[in-house]
């Protein structure tokens, strides 16, 4: 059976360039690239180009790059610092549908006293604008909004944020979760309002375990690891050099393949959607009629529950995800979907398809021929879904 | 990806006994599309009106419940309808060669659904239960908002499957899954339905001296209190005991967590339970 990965928000495949690249760094170039020889030197020159490389990617100087562990340690590193920086400020605002690296760092920070805004979204997962600057005041530390959904793929207009929160917060930092965004849109820091920004490897086809916060130039920034002096005092510890050399690699591949992501890719996740709205009566696309990443499609059936299609594609080999919460443990529809307002007779029978540069135009015919019968036959088996099918 | 057994697979991808019987005898329905899994039982009885001789399901809902629904199925076929009220939820399990915990509450909408018929069957009392829309017959208080559940049916399921965490409840009924905001009256109700057992031995002694309160409450918050909260993935330490007065701090979960008030006032019963009725337990920072 030919496996067929559709889950690439979650996690990516290695590109195999990357790994070469990062290889020699385990067992021959091992050196601390802190150490004062030419052992370590080696190391720390492409440690170097690795930081060079992804200030590539992001329109960045390369002093702005500071290499963390993943994109959570990246999230709760900006937040914590905007707080140190301005402890006289007591506000939060973020928004319902972020990752729970943002939004439980900001649930607790609100038990400890801090106000925290959530902004809400419409149906189709977009943000109010106006909300927003009602809520922004010079109390603000910091907003806190990701540049696009890990479940929905809904884009937010990130630069309009920003404009926002430098005009009416006076101040307060803006920080971007940009994990889902990075690699697959074009950004560019050096025309943007973005203090700081997380990325995390492994959605963009490098290991996991490595991420990036990228604090802008004269942004003040407090460290909440400390101990050794490297990322110029930014984070403590020894640098995970390997995967930082595989960052690198990753995102100066991201460059070249971004044009492929925007044309190929986005008409490969085009056609599937067309295609399942036609032949899966009651099916609705979440975020639908909102700008979205190219890659993704989270798309809702009625009457049958995410985690039952889920493992009957995982028996034709195709794996996806599900944005019901049967699968995570926890017994509502996802947090985004519930934000959204996505009523609970779609919410339950979500799935999530993310696409990346590997997957092929074979992968979606598979999809498109195994995926309806699927449904079909948990309608069957509903007895929701037969008051619906002898309608 | 959940760690199913070979036997929860197999009756999830080739389940028995799907469908609807047209001249049923009795049909249960649980659950609801909100709730995110419901199931419709219909049974077939023998000319005596008996014996089940034939049983069918409509389910809605994960792979487990799919599962669930034809191993009940399976196991009443055959039974009177005596036999087949005396299922229980773990015996759906077992038939599955179990169930992960997060999923024991699939067993438990089987059991339901086949009360909920047998019950409409007889013309006797409807069993309450989370499917909103029966007449409730046992109305109890609705502990749970979000999925509807009321005290009777969660004290009834923490007894049967001898539940002693928050977080088993919401596995074995959803109750507490969403908003969490009834967690801490789920709590009380564990307390009450097994405190009922482990208190009988320790029974609040008349007269304390000074030294041996203080014991005492340490013995409690030890033995009685911590243990409860290690399971939710919580703790807490005893800061100081000055006169009635117990001052503690939460560590781990319990700390910064929204319901924590309602932890030390839980914390407060206890002690008051145990120990002597004057104890007033007061949370600090430390
Ligand atoms: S009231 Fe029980 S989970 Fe919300």
């Amino acid at each position: 059976m030919k496996e067929i990965y559709m889950d690439n928000n979650a996690t990516t495949k290695v590109d195999e360039a990357v790994f070469e690249e990062m290889r020699p760094y385990f067992c021959d170039l091992y050196g601390n690239p802190s150490s004062m020889h030419f052992f370590g030197g080696q190391v720390q020159k492409k440690v170097d180009e690795a930081r060079n490389r992804v200030a590539n990617l992001l329109g960045a100087s390369p002093e702005e790059i500071v290499f963390t562990a993943c994109g959570t340690e990246s999230d709760n590193a900006a937040i914590r610092s905007a707080i140190e920086v301005h402890p006289e400020r007591r506000h939060i605002i973020t928004t319902r549908v972020e990752h729970p690296a943002v939004l439980t760092l900001c649930r607790n920070l609100s038990k400890r006293g801090y106000r925290v805004t959530e902004l809400n979204v419409d149906g189709e997962g977009r943000l109010d604008l106006n909300e927003l600057r009602a809520a922004v005041d010079e109390d603000t530390a910091i907003v806190s909004v990701m540049w696009a959904n890990n479940e929905t793929g809904v884009v937010f207009p990130i630069e309009e944020v920003g404009k926002i929160v430098k005009e009416k917060g006076k101040g307060a930092f803006f920080h971007t979760d940009a994990v889902q965004a990075v690699g697959k849109i074009p950004i560019n820091m050096a025309a943007s309002t973005v203090d700081m920004l997380s990325i995390s490897g492994h959605k963009l086809h490098a290991p996991k375990g490595i991420g990036v916060l990228y604090v802008r130039k004269g942004v003040p920034f407090r460290p909440f690891m400390v101990g050794g002096h490297q990322e110029h005092n930014r984070r403590a510890g020894t640098e995970n050099t390997a995967a930082i050399i595989a960052l690198g690699k990753a995102c100066e591949l991201a460059g070249q393949w971004m044009e492929d992501e925007n044309t190929r890719v986005k008409a490969m996740r085009d056609r599937l959607q067309t295609t399942l709205l036609e032949l899966i009566p009651r099916s609705r696309i979440n975020g639908g009629q909102a700008e979205r990443l190219p890659n993704t499609l989270s798309i809702a059936f009625e009457f049958v529950e995410g985690e039952a299609i889920l493992m009957l594609l995982s028996e034709k080999g195709i794996c996806a995800s599900s944005g019901s919460a049967c699968t995570s443990g926890s017994l509502e529809p996802s947090h985004v979907l519930r934000a959204m307002g996505v009523p609970f007779t779609c919410a339950h029978g979500s799935i999530r398809f993310s696409l990346s540069r590997f997957n092929t135009d074979e992968d979606i015919e598979t999809i498109i021929r195994e995926l309806p019968p699927v449904v079909r036959r948990l309608r069957e088996m509903s007895p929701f879904g037969r008051e619906f099918l002898n309608a | 990806m959940w760690d199913y057994t070979e036997k929860v697979r197999e009756h999830f991808l080739n389940p028995r006994n799907v469908g609807d019987i047209p001249d049923a005898d009795a049909v249960g329905e649980v659950g609801s599309l909100a709730c995110g899994d419901a199931l419709k039982l219909y049974i077939k009885l023998d000319d005596a009106k008996e014996r089940i001789v034939d049983a069918k399901f409509q389910t809605f809902g994960c792979a487990s419940a799919i599962a669930s629904s034809s191993a009940l199925t399976e196991i009443i076929k055959g039974k009177t309808l005596d036999e087949a009220l005396a299922t229980t939820n773990q015996e759906i399990a077992d038939f599955l060669g179990g169930l992960p915990e997060e999923k024991m509450h699939c067993s438990v909408m089987g059991q339901e659904a086949l009360e909920v018929a047998i019950a409409k069957y007889r013309g006797g009392p409807v069993p309450t239960h989370h499917d909103h829309g029966h007449e409730e017959v046992e109305p109890g208080e609705i502990v749970c908002k979000c999925f509807g559940l009321t005290d009777t049916f969660l004290k009834k399921v923490i007894a049967a499957n001898k539940l002693t965490t928050a977080e088993q409840v919401t596995h074995f009924t959803k109750a507490g899954g969403a908003c969490g905001g009834c967690i801490p009256k789920i709590k009380e109700l564990i307390s009450e339905v097994l405190g009922a057992q482990p208190t009988e031995e320790r029974k609040k002694p008349e007269k304390l001296t000074n030294l041996r309160k203080m014991q005492l409450i340490q013995e409690t918050l030890e033995k009685e209190i911590r243990p409860l909260l290690w399971a939710d993935g919580g703790d807490l330490e005893l800061v100081d005991i000055s006169g009635s007065e117990v001052q503690i701090a939460f560590r781990k979960a319990c700390a910064g967590c929204a319901s924590s008030g309602n932890t030390a006032k839980f914390v407060e019963l206890k002690l008051r339970d145990l120990v002597a009725d004057d104890i007033v337990v007061q949370e600090v920072e430390g």
